[in-house]
């Protein structure tokens, strides 16, 4: 069941390519390049063009995508991924498109980056979008930077710290110190929201900003957001929405209603652009005015009837890409966007949360739900019960892997002991989630009373190929082996 | 469902949604279109712009115009690998996990380096995060950045490193086109923590590599080299010149241009400073049954796991553009690369001869290059470029916009796939010939 790794396919000799002969007049290489600069051995493969698509059709097999099943991670929104936003994706004027090859020779991308930057400003409420970033951390740097720019730009220096919630993303932290900011984690209260106390406690002269995702990791609105955002605005700081789970409030709230300053979006989750294993993804950062002056350049502007790449911002953080952003992803989004309009824009949030709360419903007979009975896209479950008996959420999750589901994300918010999160998206039909909560409560039962069935799992499935059982993930970090040598 | 929730309507599972913070109707967004509809908008504005299809493209300057052999989309775009997510479970995830350990060990052994990440967003926020980690790595905190590097990827250094405890101190470029030595030499001391370059460089121009990185060694700074992945099918690959860092656009490995995004940054490093690499790592491990297996491994350098403390807080990276790459660099192979860069190699001198020779061309730089060159053009390079266009030609980047005293230079890229007859067409239609136009 196993595939061989492509260097071991490898023979003397063999072919994948065909290239044209030179014809141009050939000049001896060493007349071109100084003798030192002339590379010896270039160790690659070589297989022939069978052996390269059986060996990557084989790997695609041992892979599990949205197209073949639930895949109810949470916080990463894996919902559908429609096939016309590759057909737009893959039209020739904007697959081959140069990005240097002039603004009055771009008009249709430039025009399409400027039709997504106001529907995106419009779906934030806020005045200006930059869509460079091209992931979700990214686009939060450039929002720090914002941040950062606008206190110095006022001679407020002292403001060297960021607050962030106990339930925040990994990437929050991590955004703010790579801006220099000290981070202060803001614990939350018992109903799972930010505890309003401790965020007037820790908030003084100091604090450049909060960091807050609403809904939170939690999947729960915070329904103090307009206090929140007051506190933070009258201590001198900004509020920065981390919009990772922008499914559930499109077209029902936006987040420059709520007081956010600026924030961003990741359009490979809300925006169905697919993940691609892990990227490329793309990001957008919506602003308020106070805040515009400090996007990135360059900027997509419309000047007299036609668009054009601005690079005239003095006070513009700089720039974050090498050209501007990932355009294929940016065309899927905007594909995605006109098939929905506005009415299938807020069906999209309002079946999101319907189908969660419905899942939800199903699964609290068996799962610990620590924070109550009502989500928005996503909730968090916790195995605590079933650990205690033995069977953790790593287990019930590779179980799950045998009743061909993608596991829900595991061990996140990290103030949920056993956290399973768990977001199913609007995609899904009622017979999935059906399915799903049916192989929950199997789970459950089998934790009770036949718990060495979940220990073993995962277990070949029809679905995909499983070429392994569980890996040892423990050995990988300790003995680190990162690439393939010939001498093996 | 509503029922099984308990709700009498969808609206009551908003019920938190404070009512002052509420969207009154509908947002103002264009209504909705079917989807021929929509699909002729789009064919519409993709009309609108320059392709490549379309036009002969002598315009590299970050991106190029290289074949794309017809198994890396046919195999990128299988379903499995464009709807998955990370592969943190990596028993549901073999393939892709292997596919990432062969992209890790390609990248090794076109670089000659001893361990690479999964990727990185492109090559200009690699080259930035290469330098926070030799910062990281030698606590030292000056970094040399010459101006003969993209001059975007300057940008995108100096924008990421503004708001950290370092410097950047920019190095000129020599009259040869390569980074002016002496003043290399002039800023070298022990505080420096990197010394960056690109080679070839920004004009074309090959730099002396092993020099630079000598230099920055003999004060103990880092040596890091941004690449060109093709060009390394022929040229000396920066592990045995010396380099400690090394970055990449790998764009050219299989990617279509796009607009210039989604690109991909490679990176790969020396053993010693795997713990300061950021970005997604698989690694070779064994399971259960002591079958060879990978997964996701180092991960406590992350973002999920050390927060505030972790190496990047890069997530999200370029996988499937490093997938195409695997599948790209499969298909070259060991000859099939090497070809490619000879024909760029060939191509790019006999234009360079033919530009000056027939056309009135005259060179400013007179350092070696591989596949792009600078020539001062007999004309403004904006009505030579009109007139290429009107030819069905893309031009080179006018350098004289980048900088004032580079006006009047054309910065052009020959790549395999341009033909001789191509490149006579160019020169003839820039010589003024207008029976070739």
């Amino acid at each position: 069941m196993s595939e061989p790794l492509i260097f071991e396919l490898s023979r003397p000799g063999r072919v994948a390519f065909s290239l044209p002969e030179c014809d141009v007049p050939e000049r001896p290489v060493e007349e071109l390049i100084p003798a030192g600069q002339i590379r010896g051995d270039l160790p690659l493969p070589e297989v022939s063009e069978p052996q390269v698509v059986r060996h990557f059709t084989r790997l695609s097999r041992m892979n599990y995508g949205v197209d073949m099943g639930f895949y109810p991670l949470g916080s990463c929104t894996m919902k559908y991924n429609p096939r016309v936003n590759e057909a737009a994706a893959a039209l020739p004027g904007f697959a081959t498109a140069h990005p240097l090859a002039g603004e009055e020779h771009s008009q249709g991308a430039l025009q399409l980056l400027y039709e997504l930057q106001e529907m995106l400003a419009e779906i934030a409420g806020m005045d200006a979008v930059t869509l460079q970033p091209v992931a979700g951390a990214q686009g939060e740097l450039t929002g720090l930077l914002m941040i950062r720019a606008y206190h110095l730009e006022r001679g407020d220096t002292a403001r060297t710290r960021i607050l962030v919630p106990d339930s925040s993303h990994g990437t929050n932290p991590a955004t703010a110190a790579r801006c220099g900011y000290t981070i202060t984690s803001v614990p939350s209260n018992d109903r799972g929201r930010v505890d309003l106390e401790q965020l007037r406690a820790a908030m003084d002269s100091q604090v450049a900003a909060l960091m807050l995702t609403n809904p939170n990791t939690l999947g729960l609105f915070e329904d103090e957001v307009l206090e929140v955002t007051r506190i933070v605005h009258e201590g001198g700081g900004l509020v920065y929405m981390d919009g990772a789970n922008m499914n559930a409030i499109l077209g029902i709230a936006r987040p420059g209603d709520l007081g956010f300053d600026v924030m961003h979006f990741n359009l490979h989750k809300t925006f169905s652009t697919p993940h691609g294993g892990g990227g490329p993804g793309a990001a957008a950062v919506a602003a308020k005015a106070h805040l515009e002056p400090y996007l990135p350049v360059p900027r997509v502007v419309r000047r007299e009837g036609a668009y054009a790449l601005s690079e005239e911002h003095p006070r513009s953080i700089g720039r974050m890409h090498t050209f501007y952003g990932n355009f294929a992803n940016l065309v899927r989004a905007y594909t995605y966007l006109r098939t929905l309009g506005p009415e299938g824009l807020r069906l999209v949030a309002e079946n999101a949360v319907l189908n969660a709360n419905y899942l939800l419903a199903l699964l609290k007979e068996d799962y610990e739900v620590p924070y109550g009975d009502r989500c928005m896209h996503e909730f968090v479950a916790s195995a605590q019960q079933q650990a205690e008996k033995g069977v953790r959420a790593l287990d019930i999750a590779k179980r799950l892997i045998d009743h061909g589901f993608h596991p829900p994300t595991m061990y996140f918010p990290l103030i949920v002991r056993e956290a399973l999160m768990i977001e199913p998206t609007e995609t899904e039909s009622i017979e999935t989630l059906d399915a799903f909560a049916e192989a929950m409560r199997e789970i459950a039962r089998e934790a009770r009373e036949q718990p060495e069935v979940v220990h073993d799992a995962p277990h070949p499935t029809p679905l995909v190929t499983v070429p392994v059982s569980r890996v040892d993930e423990v050995a990988a970090a300790r003995h680190p082996n990162l690439r393939w040598t010939a001498d093996e | 469902m509503l029922h099984r929730i308990g709700a009498s309507s969808v609206e009551e599972l908003f019920a938190e949604v404070p009512p002052e913070g509420r969207v009154q109707g509908l947002l103002r967004l264009p209504p909705a279109l079917s989807e021929p509809e929509l699909l002729a908008h789009l064919g519409d504005l993709a009309a609108r712009t320059t392709g490549t299809a379309e036009y002969c493209c002598f315009l590299g300057a970050g991106v190029y115009d290289h074949y794309i052999p017809a198994v890396v989309p046919a195999l990128v775009g299988r379903t499995e690998f464009l709807t998955a997510y990370t592969p943190y479970q990596a028993e549901i995830s073999q393939g892709l996990l292997q596919s990432i350990y062969e992209y890790q060990t390609l990248v090794c052994q076109l670089t000659g380096m001893d361990a690479a990440n999964a990727s990185m967003y492109d090559g200009a926020t690699a080259l930035a995060e290469a330098a926070i980690m030799a910062g990281a790595a030698t606590r030292r905190n000056r970094f040399l950045l010459p101006r003969t590097i993209h001059p975007y990827f300057q940008h995108v250094v100096a924008t990421y490193l503004a708001p950290l405890p370092y410097e950047l101190v920019q190095i000129p470029q020599a009259s040869d086109g390569g980074v002016d030595r002496e003043a290399l030499e002039r800023e070298l001391d022990e505080r420096v923590a990197a010394v960056l370059f690109q080679h070839p460089n920004f004009y074309g121009c090959l730099e002396d590599a092993r020099e630079l990185c000598d230099a920055a060694h003999r004060v103990g700074a880092l040596a890091i080299a941004a690449v060109d992945p093709i060009s390394l099918g022929l040229l000396t690959p920066p592990g045995e010149y010396g380099a400690d860092i090394v970055v990449a656009e790998g764009q050219s490995l299989g990617n279509s241009l796009s607009f210039g995004g989604p690109l991909l940054g490679l990176m790969a490093c020396r053993s010693r400073l795997l713990r300061n690499l950021p970005g997604r790592l698989v690694g070779a491990t064994t399971d259960r049954d002591g079958r060879v297996s990978f997964c996701l491994t180092l991960q406590a350098r992350e973002q999920h796991i050390r927060r505030e403390k972790a190496s990047s807080n890069i997530c999200t990276n370029q996988a499937l553009n490093a997938l195409a790459a695997t599948v790209y660099l499969c298909t070259l192979g060991k000859q099939g690369l090497r070809r490619v860069a000879e024909l760029c190699l060939q191509k790019a001198h006999y234009a360079h001869s033919r530009l000056q020779a027939d056309a009135g061309f005259t060179p400013i730089f007179s350092r070696p290059f591989f596949k792009e060159f600078a020539l001062k053009a007999p004309e403004p390079v904006a009505s030579l470029n009109e007139r290429l266009r009107a030819a069905g030609i893309l031009g080179g980047l006018d350098l004289g916009r980048l900088s004032p005293e580079l006006e009047g230079a054309t910065l052009l890229c020959v790549t395999e796939r341009r033909t001789r007859e191509q490149i006579d067409t160019m020169v003839a239609v820039a010589a003024g010939d207008t029976e070739r136009s």
